[in-house]
């Protein structure tokens, strides 16, 4: 499988990555370098071999459902970089 | 007693709990190291008034006859660790500025045994890296040198900034965490020890996530029974996080007898790479010598799916990355791009993204991406998970056919020179983990031990690889292994 650079460009979007224009010809060359790598993963008969999803057998816990946190809107806000008023700011989303 | 930052865990321990030095003394010689040591870049945020601070309670409690096994022994904690109040930033500029109003477990774990921490340590960026080379505070330097060559070293990565500082001993042992090899291949580097437990064995809470399914903390120390005491204050269930196991965690350093008779050690045949070097193949044969010595026996074993652990691993690590790497938008914490005129919140997001992450990290998170994106997620990212159930498979037989542990060598070479792969591809890079990357996908846990110095005068390190949940007697082989090699060397001073 071999990516070009409109694969590469779609690929930056998805991540919410710029990616210059004139950047893409040597992003799509490290992809293809790097995927070529992972090919080799073809040659292993993994027929009737479940895809790993926990490494150690566990369930994962569960808890109760109630609260067990919370009243701390200024040590959320503490980090962000633009917080008015209680919220986090972001630039216009809706017109 | 002079120069008290070349002492190791026990022996500090010790010498506290006898009064013949304090912790403040201790502290005030490691922060003096530190500061004389900035060409080595390994500390990168200095904390000596709250190190002052807990070495003062410190010496308290010890006075109080209430001194936990860490107690007054100060540390380096790697910049992946969430500290409350103090810059953590997994040594990104996405996160600079970021000071987490929280502490991790694990430092946490350490602060409760009365550790001292002296500041943070450089790694490579999101842990993403095999020579500290991606870090936005600079490359972290090895103190060993190639004889007289002046050229500067890798210290190895992810965890470089805390293996240069414990084998420089600007402190007495640090924090590593290790995805693919990134507490392992550094000590090997630097002729120190580190050990990555047990997927599951250290909570991942408030340490900053890489590939949550690989990710697990452990301690880099000048010695096996320093990383078993440390180990020991590092783990523990934590319901904070899901995946922390609800085991006892027993007294390691207990565990260290150094008697190994009848114990079983495999040496896979598939690690005899093609091109590996006389020296790390004598290394290794050494190695199986001398636990044989000790009284283990050696047997030949098979791991046939070997071959497959480093594409598999960078299909599952990038897609994990991708995904926890997302939180990163420029929103809550961190770093914003400066906007121009008209730009809404995809371009903030996709400009905050492109300055904010370095270039490895970008590959990767885009690697990942395109894995799990529709069409090729199962052609990919399956396919991998299922090679990863093969890789854990083969261990697992290994270990059901009687082996206690299994050597090899922790990686294919010394330590190279900072610059000299940066024009290589990165497949080339990716190399630097093909002995340990395993590991991580099996869950298993792995120690690095000093064994040797190659023709250059660097320091060769083993890996000995556990059954699950056993670390105790993990090190205890380490022990043996590290008794019989003796290795004693340290870097000439040029710092």
């Amino acid at each position: 499988m071999s990516i070009d650079q409109s694969t590469a460009a779609k690929v930056a979007k998805l991540a919410r990555i710029k990616v210059e224009d004139d950047a893409l010809p040597a992003l799509a060359s490290e992809f293809n370098n790097i995927l070529g790598f992972i090919e080799q993963l073809n040659e292993v008969d993994v027929d009737g071999v479940e895809p790993m999803v926990s490494v150690e057998p566990m369930r994962l816990k569960r808890r109760q459902d109630v609260v067990t946190d919370g009243n701390q809107q200024d040590k959320v806000l503490a980090n962000a970089p633009d917080a008015r008023e209680g919220f986090f700011a972001v630039p216009k989303v809706v017109e | 007693m002079s120069e008290l930052n070349k002492l190791g865990l026990a022996e500090a321990r010790d010498a506290l709990r006898a009064g013949e030095v304090t912790s403040v003394e201790l502290t005030e010689a490691c922060l003096k190291a530190i500061d004389e040591a900035d060409a080595l870049n390994a500390f990168v945020h200095k904390t000596p008034e709250i190190a002052l601070d807990r070495a003062k309670a410190a010496d308290e409690r010890i006075k109080a006859g209430d001194a936990p096994s860490m107690c007054g022994l100060p540390i380096g904690i790697k910049d992946l660790f969430c500290t409350k109040g103090v810059p953590s930033q997994a040594a990104s500029k996405i996160l600079e500025g970021f000071k987490p109003e929280y502490e991790s477990t694990v430092s946490q774990q350490l602060a409760d045994a009365g550790a001292v921490m002296l500041g943070k340590l450089n790694m490579d960026e999101f842990a993403m890296g095999s020579s500290n080379e991606t870090s936005v505070y600079g490359n972290a330097v090895s103190p060993w040198r190639r004889g007289n060559d002046d050229a500067q070293l890798t210290p190895g990565g992810s965890s470089g900034g805390s293996a240069s500082a414990v084998s420089a001993d600007l402190c007495l042992a640090a924090t590593g965490t290790d995805t693919g090899g990134s507490i392992r291949q550094p000590a090997a580097f630097t002729g120190i020890t580190g050990i990555k437990p047990t997927y599951g064995r250290c909570s991942r809470w408030g340490i900053v996530a890489f590939a949550s399914s690989l990710d697990q903390a452990g301690p880099m120390t000048k010695n096996v029974r320093d990383a078993a005491i440390m180990l020991e204050t590092m783990c523990g269930h934590d319901p904070k996080d899901s995946t922390s196991a609800e085991l006892v965690v027993p007294n390691f350093e207990a565990m260290l007898t150094g008697d190994i008779k009848g114990k079983k050690i495999g040496i896979p045949k598939e690690y005899r790479m093609d091109g590996m070097p006389a020296e790390i193949k004598k290394l290794w044969a050494d190695g199986a010598a001398m636990l044989k010595d000790a009284g283990a026996e050696i047997v030949d074993i098979s791991l046939p799916h070997t071959k497959y652990a480093l594409p598999a691993y960078y299909v599952i690590a990038p897609a994990e990355a991708s995904s926890n790497l997302a939180r990163y938008d420029g929103v809550r914490y961190g770093r914003r791009a400066q906007l121009a005129q008209g730009d809404g919140i995809t371009e903030m997001y996709e400009k905050t993204r492109a300055e904010g992450f370095g270039h490895e990290v970008q590959r990767r998170v885009m690697i990942g991406t395109y894995v799990l994106s529709a069409g090729f997620y199962d052609a990919y990212y399956n396919r991998a998970r299922r090679v990863r159930t093969l890789i854990k498979k083969d261990f697992e037989d290994v270990f059901a056919a009687g082996v206690d542990a299994i050597l090899t060598p922790a990686t294919p070479s010394a330590s190279f020179g900072l610059g000299e792969m940066t024009e290589a591809d990165p497949v080339q890079m990716y190399l630097n983990d093909v002995f340990t990357v395993t590991v991580n996908l099996a869950g298993l846990p792995g120690i690095s031990v000093p064994a040797g110095l190659d023709a250059q005068g660097l320091p060769l390190g083993l890996q000995l690889i556990g059954r699950p949940w056993d670390e105790g007697d993990l090190l205890n082989t380490a022990y043996a292994l590290e008794s019989a090699a003796g290795f004693v060397a340290k870097p000439g001073k040029w710092w």
